[in-house]
């Protein structure tokens, strides 16, 4: 998810040919206050106009206590936005509160549950409440870390090592996963040290997230690098499902590929990995079959 | 018996039958210390002095190149002395002008300069042509088109002013110096070489003379007549460092993947291939995806061509590629390597890019990556003339590259901020579409419909293919249909094809 400030019309026309997976305008911190309604007005007139050639868009809105919020709202919702990302969610009410207000948009114009919501949490309250949070709504696709607003609020700093976040990655790549949603990784924001931003696109991989927000089209090599499955895992996953296929047919419940028993969630993890190859383009859908 | 003496009448006989004296023994054989000989000539003057003993006279042309490129500091003192001198109704044959020769314009106003030819113009004197500041038109030519038509006569050079890195007394100059008094340092001087062979007159200026023999050299001394020290021919500083700086512009990074992918897909792409890139941020970057391909399969080049920049010099050290040809050098690192590096060679633009020479290096050249102000749907493309009818680039080696080469590559966004790139119709035709095989822009890559092989290999690897109509649509729907120019009814400028015939005219701007 790459995040482009929406106050910037050369940024916002063409950020889809870097080919990230998710577009997010920005309306919140990369736009001052003096500009917030310009920037508004932009970004309700980019989603209509821009072709963006089938990429999400999400936009971050304003928090809905602030004078903004819900003239965000209404703009991104009549602009066809697919997802809203709340900023600073702390309690699963705001995210209720937010669905009334995307609800009374879509019912004036009668698209009700065309919006999706993802929410950040960017606090100690709401990584508390991740879970409750998570499941808020039904229009919850998505949850977050903001890692700069939080790391504030433990009163500590990031490192590059990034002990500080392990908590609340781990809390939301849990939270995500009893709910049965996304959840996404904090930005990196030193754009010389691809290192630094390699080594921790390993590691919440490896926590389990699902993606990365970034904030330059140089960092989508990385991410995209480190989540496409290598071919060696992909020719595994590949005949985990094939041989899956073949017991189904035979009526046959536990099967073995190279000697080792496969269960179900070998078997599941074989399906993820071959979506994964699919979406990085690595694959294609018409090899499998 | 038979000795000189007895034959002195039949040698007599035989000189007045020649025409010629006889010899007789008055060789004076000089006592001056070589040391000293070797600091001084018979062709040192003035740069007054060289004018006038060249016979320069109102009407005739004069030559210039561009090697120092921003930092040229020797048409602007040439000129003004010429002016000074009375001089008048001049004909100004530089192989390209730049920003810094706006003083020009004066002189254009005074009469002192009347016709002018060139590859390219910039800045003010370039704004001030398009608005009509000349009665005759500006001939502009590539630089294989400048080499055919000063070696067959059609553009003939009365006197050429030559700047130099470094000369001797007698005029063996080079665009580099092995002196510790270096000054200014342009590396090769290829496009001043037509000029040094086939001028009527050749004036070297230098800012570092040094002793006899100062070779290996670029212009041999019997080609020049005249030795001319001051105390600038360039700034240096303003051709780049020898730093390789990578770009991070992410758009140039994503044009520079996608046409390494180009190339490497192109079928071109084969042991012993042979290639010429530009010096712009997307061009260097290409390079650098190109050289980890051929790492990668070990595949190596025979020659890198054209304007060579550090990039370059680097994969030649790799032995990455084996010859270095070089017409320009964009860097310090590439006019510090042509010194050093018996594989990194000077090349006159007649033996880089003229149609007319069956040996020049683009008729061997595989691969060429090209930028472009302007590409239209038929593949035609500009360089020269902005969108908003002003003069603002140089033709530079472009049609002579892409006619040539094996696959030629344009590289060019489709937005330059509102500005679209691609266009139903170029402003000025300077390269023909039948020479252009493939664009690639960031919205997609288009292939030529006469190159379907190559389209079909490029679709094999996985590329997205659109067509140029599709790219122009994309463009307008962002960006819509700009008003059409207005241009005047008077022709400022005349492109010439490679070949001598007349391409297209340039109108003048209005307003």
């Amino acid at each position: 998810m790459m995040f482009v400030p929406g106050n910037n019309p050369g940024m916002m026309q063409d950020a889809f040919i870097y080919g990230p997976d998710s577009i997010m305008l920005d309306l919140e911190d990369s736009v001052t206050m003096a500009e917030k309604d310009a920037a508004r007005l932009l970004v309700h007139n980019a989603l209509k106009s821009i072709d963006y050639g089938g990429t999400e868009m999400v936009v971050r809105i304003n928090p809905l206590n602030t004078p903004y919020g819900k003239k965000d709202v209404e703009a991104v919702v009549k602009a066809g936005v697919n997802v809203i990302r709340m900023p600073k969610t702390e309690t699963a009410d705001e995210v209720r509160e937010l669905e009334a207000e995307i609800e009374k948009v879509e019912r004036e114009l009668g698209c009700l549950g065309r919006t999706a919501i993802m929410a950040a949490i960017e606090s100690t309250l709401g990584v508390i409440n991740a879970y409750a949070i998570a499941t808020a709504s039904k229009r919850m696709m998505g949850i977050a870390l903001g890692a700069e607003d939080y790391s504030a609020n433990l009163k500590t700093q990031r490192s590059p090592e990034g002990m500080e976040l392990l908590m609340a990655r781990q809390t939301i790549v849990v939270a995500a996963r009893a709910a049965g949603i996304d959840c996404f990784d904090t930005v990196y924001s030193n754009l010389n040290d691809m290192e630094t931003f390699r080594k921790e696109v390993e590691l919440i991989k490896q926590l389990g997230f699902d993606g990365k927000s970034i904030i330059n089209p140089r960092q989508i090599e990385v991410v995209n690098e480190v989540f496409t499955p290598k071919q060696k895992e992909i020719d595994k996953s590949l005949a985990i499902v094939a041989a899956i296929k073949d017991a189904e047919k035979r009526g046959s419940g536990v099967i073995a590929v190279n000697g080792k028993m496969v269960d179900r969630p070998v078997v599941l993890r074989a399906q993820r990995t071959i979506d994964l190859a699919i979406a990085s383009g690595v694959l294609k859908k018409e090899d499998i079959l | 018996m038979s000795n000189i003496k007895e034959r002195a009448a039949l040698i007599d006989k035989a000189a007045k039958q020649m025409g010629k004296d006889a010899y007789k023994n008055n060789t004076n054989k000089s006592r001056i210390r070589r040391a000293d000989f070797k600091k001084e000539s018979p062709k040192m003057a003035t740069l007054e002095e060289a004018i006038r003993n060249t016979g320069l006279k109102d009407g005739m042309t004069i030559s210039f190149h561009h090697h120092f490129r921003g930092g040229d500091k020797v048409v602007n003192m040439v000129v003004d002395k010429l002016a000074e001198m009375g001089l008048k109704n001049l004909h100004l044959a530089a192989s390209s002008l730049q920003d810094v020769h706006a003083p020009l314009i004066e002189h254009i106003k005074n009469g002192v300069i009347t016709e002018i030819s060139t590859s390219g113009l910039r800045g003010e004197l370039a704004t001030e042509i398009s608005h009509g500041l000349m009665e005759k038109p500006v001939v502009f030519r590539s630089h294989g088109g400048r080499g055919s038509a000063i070696r067959n006569g059609e553009l003939h050079i009365d006197v050429a002013f030559i700047g130099v890195s470094s000369s001797d007394p007698l005029g063996n100059s080079c665009g580099f110096s092995r002196s510790e008094n270096a000054k200014s340092i342009c590396g090769s001087l290829g496009y001043a070489l037509p000029d040094a062979q086939n001028a009527d007159h050749v004036v070297v200026l230098t800012d570092d003379l040094v002793d006899y023999p100062n070779t290996p050299c670029s212009i041999s001394e019997h080609l020049v007549d005249y030795v001319v020290v001051c105390d600038s021919v360039g700034d240096s500083s303003k051709i780049a460092s020898g730093a390789i700086r990578d770009t991070k512009n992410p758009r140039d990074i994503l044009l520079a993947k996608q046409a390494a992918k180009v190339v490497i897909n192109s079928g071109y792409f084969n042991d012993g291939f042979s290639i010429q890139t530009g010096s712009g941020g997307a061009s260097l970057a290409v390079v650098k995806y190109i050289r980890e391909s051929m790492l990668e399969k070990g595949i190596k080049a025979s020659f890198a061509l054209g304007g060579i920049t550090a990039h370059m010099v680097k994969l030649h050290e790799e032995g990455l590629i084996d010859r270095l040809i070089d017409v320009q050098s964009f860097d310090r690192a590439a006019a510090e390597s042509i010194k050093n590096d018996p594989n990194h060679r000077e090349v006159s633009a007649i033996g880089y890019a003229s149609a007319d020479e069956p040996g020049s290096a683009t008729h061997f050249l595989d691969i060429v990556i090209l930028s472009a102000l302007e590409v239209d749907v038929n593949f035609n493309v500009n360089v020269l003339v902005g969108s908003d009818g002003i003069i603002r680039g140089a033709i530079g080696g472009h049609p002579d590259t892409a006619a040539d080469s094996g696959i030629s590559i344009v590289v060019c966004p489709l937005l330059r901020g509102r500005i679209p790139c691609v266009v139903d119709e170029v402003t000025t035709l300077i390269t023909p579409g039948s020479t252009v095989d493939v664009v690639v822009t960031e919205y997609g890559i288009a292939v030529n419909p006469n190159r379907p092989e190559i389209a079909e290999r490029l679709r094999e690897a996985g590329l997205n293919l659109v067509s140029m109509t599709d790219l122009k649509n994309r463009a307008q729907k962002m960006i819509g249909t700009p008003d059409p120019l207005p241009f005047g009814d008077k022709v400022v400028g005349i492109v010439m094809n490679r070949d001598g015939s007349v391409m297209d005219v340039i109108k003048n701007i209005v307003g």
